[in-house]
């Protein structure tokens, strides 16, 4: 069961959190898998350094307390205890210090993406754009309680998900049109801020076609929690398919909606 | 409080300022002292109820209280800003370091008795801006590190955000001065024999925190007052349209705000210190290890900052750096820790309240460390910036631990401060109604967090119900607790009992416990020769 718990985060479906999760949402991306793995090293040594900590605690409340111990020593150095207490956490620094370093220049781009997508952040929607696909854009705002359907998660539904190919290295590019906000997937290991004036650049392989949900992970503004992220990965058929239809559907429709959703007022979007 | 006025007498210099006067124009450490901790009290409830209130909206999905959210935002930044520079900071240093840093060198006041009555009411006067700002126009919702663009004129247009950085520079300027101020004092101000390398270590840990803040808030300073050019005279730092960048303004604030967390904790590390040592009935292990720790600690704090930014667009190499030289404290760190533990080996123990929060602080200290030291990895990073596993570590190390050090100093030095003793049973309680109170409002949290749940909002998906749920019962139980502490205070000062001059046995050497309980109003009046006598930790 731990082993369950430590290679695939545990929960049973993908894309979100279950309720009482007490672990990561399952790996969906290699950067993810990478993290985990990682991470298994760090929890072993986060526990062991905790339990160690607390054992020597309750030993020394157990055995040094005034009772069972009326006469104190008077020891105040032990130099071979100060040399292995500093040298021994500088060698548990190393081996975590080597995987954290790959992991980071792993996670930080891909070379040879097969496509890009491009993501603006607003107040408080998400845009997205796909420069090699002929341009097409649309927004991607939270559908709110009152209009959800039936088996669609509570603030993360959005009217237009972020369709992707799984399989697929993808090109991410962030900016934003206002301010600081922050596209993360917690199942694809994905986070990064969207600057006004700058782009960001990562990259992402969705393992499997499924829908996998983020959140805006930036405070910028009042509807901070109300700009989640979804992604639907499908096959590469499928892909091509769909943006054969965007291209005609979002070429000229990207006004009406934006406008509709922000005279709503603040707020108005999560109720 | 006002008893220690009443037990001088001695020396013939009876007279001191009486009524309004007194604590107005205050120039006596002990008196500045006590109004900090008054202030911070004070502010502790208002900081404290905010928690609360967030943390009944989130208790279950959907919004029941707050559906204004801006004023939702103006909570979650109103709760920083009072917790960290209204509350640990004016107890811990404008409050203990005030009370005790003179009389353990001993010396009869402060370098610069005056500059520290201004101090003082600057951090008043900036507690004041800041309630004010939060009424102003909206308030300031932008978190306590203040991101541009949010913060600027175009996205917080009104007055709010301007007052709060005003509020923010009375606070930094008393900083600085309380910091030049213990700096001087205590270079130039112990009596003859102590040498520095004989000093207690909580004088060190007020010593190491003063470079710290002398050396990091002119940066906020700076910062802040670029923030307020840009949002009231045209300029644009921060504003990609003029040339600027909105990553700056977050290398200033956080390579003020990463020493900040360290200005934060290590008095209390010189607390637990002296905590430790006392009740164990043995001198602290390693004494010089710990005092070049906590240097080592304050030093490397200031080349880490960026690991608040792991995500946002550095270049790989940076946060390359930033991972190693960030794991890098958690040496010093450790060191402290064995030799808290290797100071209670051997010793004989006396389970007072203070000893009871000092062990509680090396434990929660060490878990809130070790999710400290995973969340230096940029790689996790990924999975946890900006989600509830940040706002677990952070709590688990401030609002635990440092909260525990303020504990243990206040039930160690309340009957020197007043000559009242606390009620132990009562205290007892406090300690464990406390203890369990926020483990169960920030253990939980880390399950959120690894789940994926961001930081900073008013609802959530369904999902993370639960666990928000468990953690708002555990806010009622840290409620009650702290009801409980102020009633524990009120019943001290009001009808504790006698405290002796050292009411903590053979293991309190310190000078503090060589003068009468209450402690005079002016003490050490002539300076204690120390040549040739025991080191005074």
């Amino acid at each position: 069961m731990l082993g369950v718990l430590f290679t695939t985060g545990g929960a049973l479906a993908s894309g979100r959190a279950e309720p009482w999760q007490m672990w990561f949402q399952p790996a969906a991306s290699p950067v993810m898998e990478r993290i985990l793995e990682f991470h298994n090293i760090i929890f072993v040594i986060e526990v062991g350094i905790v339990a160690l900590v607390l054992g020597l605690l309750c030993y020394v409340v157990i055995r040094f307390n005034a009772k069972a111990n009326p006469v104190p020593s008077t020891t105040t150095h032990n130099t071979l205890l100060e040399v292995i207490w500093t040298g021994i956490p500088m060698l548990i620094l190393i081996v975590i210090a080597v995987p954290s370093l790959k992991l980071l220049y792993y996670a930080d781009r891909f070379e040879k993406a097969e496509m890009t997508l491009k993501i603006t952040g607003n107040q408080w929607y998400w845009t997205y754009t796909y420069p090699d696909r002929g341009g097409f854009k649309f927004d991607s705002f939270l559908v709110p309680d009152n209009e959800l359907k039936k088996g669609q998660p509570r603030l993360l539904t959005v009217d237009n998900p972020v369709i992707l190919p799984a399989g697929t290295n993808i090109r991410l590019l962030f900016t934003s049109a206002d301010v600081i906000h922050d596209w993360a997937i917690p199942s694809l290991g994905l986070k990064l801020d969207a600057v006004q004036g700058r782009i960001n650049e990562s990259w992402v392989h969705i393992n499997a076609e499924g829908d996998y949900y983020g959140m805006c992970s930036e405070l910028c503004g009042v509807n901070h929690g109300f700009m989640p992220i979804h992604i639907k990965a499908v096959s590469k058929d499928a892909f091509a398919a769909w943006v054969e239809k965007a291209k005609k559907n979002f070429a000229a429709a990207d006004g009406d909606a934006r406008v509709r959703r922000a005279e709503a007022g603040p707020g108005a979007a999560a109720r | 409080m006002a008893d220690h006025a009443a037990a001088d007498g001695d020396h013939g210099h009876d007279h001191h300022p009486t009524g309004w006067r007194r604590w107005v124009y205050s120039t006596n450490h002990k008196d500045i002292g006590t109004m900090y901790m008054v202030l911070s009290m004070f502010a502790a409830l208002v900081g404290g109820s905010m928690s609360m209130l967030i943390r009944l909206e989130l208790m279950n999905p959907g919004i029941q209280y707050f559906a204004d959210f801006q004023f939702y935002n103006v909570l979650v930044t109103g709760h920083g800003f009072i917790m960290v520079f209204f509350v640990v900071m004016p107890a811990l240093i404008g409050g203990f370091g005030n009370w005790f840093v003179p009389l353990m060198i001993g010396a009869p006041d402060m370098a610069f008795p005056r500059m520290n009555n201004v101090s003082f009411w600057l951090v008043a006067a900036a507690f004041v801006m800041l309630m004010v700002s939060a009424f102003t126009q909206g308030g300031p919702g932008t978190g306590w590190t203040v991101y541009p663009p949010l913060s600027n004129a175009t996205y917080h247009p009104g007055a709010a955000v301007d007052i709060g950085i005003l509020s923010l520079h009375l606070a930094g300027v008393s900083s600085i001065l309380g910091a030049i101020n213990f700096i001087v004092t205590i270079f130039n101000m112990r009596a003859p024999g102590l040498t520095v390398h004989r000093m207690p270590l909580f004088c060190w840990s007020i010593l190491v925190t003063s470079f710290l803040l002398l050396l990091a808030i002119p940066v906020l300073a700076g910062g802040l007052t670029m923030l307020l050019t840009d949002r009231n005279f045209g300029t644009t730092f921060f504003e990609a349209s003029g040339g600027g960048d909105p990553v700056l303004w977050q290398h200033l604030f956080w390579f003020f705000g990463h020493p900040e967390v360290y200005i934060i904790i290590i008095p209390a590390f010189g607390i637990i210190s002296q905590v430790v040592s006392t009740f164990a009935r043995k001198p602290i292990f390693g004494y010089l290890g710990m005092a070049y720790a906590m240097v080592f600690i304050g030093f490397v704090g200031f080349v880490v900052w960026a690991h608040h930014m792991y995500t946002a667009g550095l270049d790989a190499d940076t946060r390359a750096y930033f991972v190693a030289a960030t794991l890098v404290i958690a040496v010093p760190t450790g060191i402290k820790i064995f030799s808290w533990l290797a100071t209670m080996w051997g010793g004989s123990i006396d389970f007072h309240a203070p000893m009871m929060f000092a062990c509680g602080f090396i434990f929660l200290f060490v878990v809130g460390g070790v999710t400290g030291v995973a969340l230096a990895n940029s790689g996790l990073d990924l999975a946890w910036h900006d989600t509830y596993f940040v706002v677990a570590h952070f709590h688990y190390v401030m609002a635990i631990a440092a909260v525990f050090g303020m504990f243990a100093g206040f039930y160690y030095w309340i009957g020197k401060m007043s000559g009242r003793m606390y009620p132990s049973v009562l205290a007892k309680i406090h300690f464990w109604a406390f203890f369990v109170g926020v483990n169960l409002v920030f253990f939980p949290q880390h399950f959120l967090g690894i789940a994926g749940m961001p930081r900073r909002i008013p609802d959530y998906p369904d999902a993370y119900a639960g666990w928000n749920y468990v953690s708002s019962v555990g806010t009622f139980i840290t409620s009650a607790s702290a009801l409980l502490f102020f009633f524990i205070v009120w019943r001290t000062l009001t009808a504790g009992s006698k405290a002796e001059d050292n009411p903590w046995g053979e293991g309190a050497k310190t000078l503090e416990w060589s003068v009468p309980s209450p402690a005079p109003f002016h003490t050490h009046e002539d300076l204690p020769d120390l040549t040739g006598k025991q080191p005074a930790e």
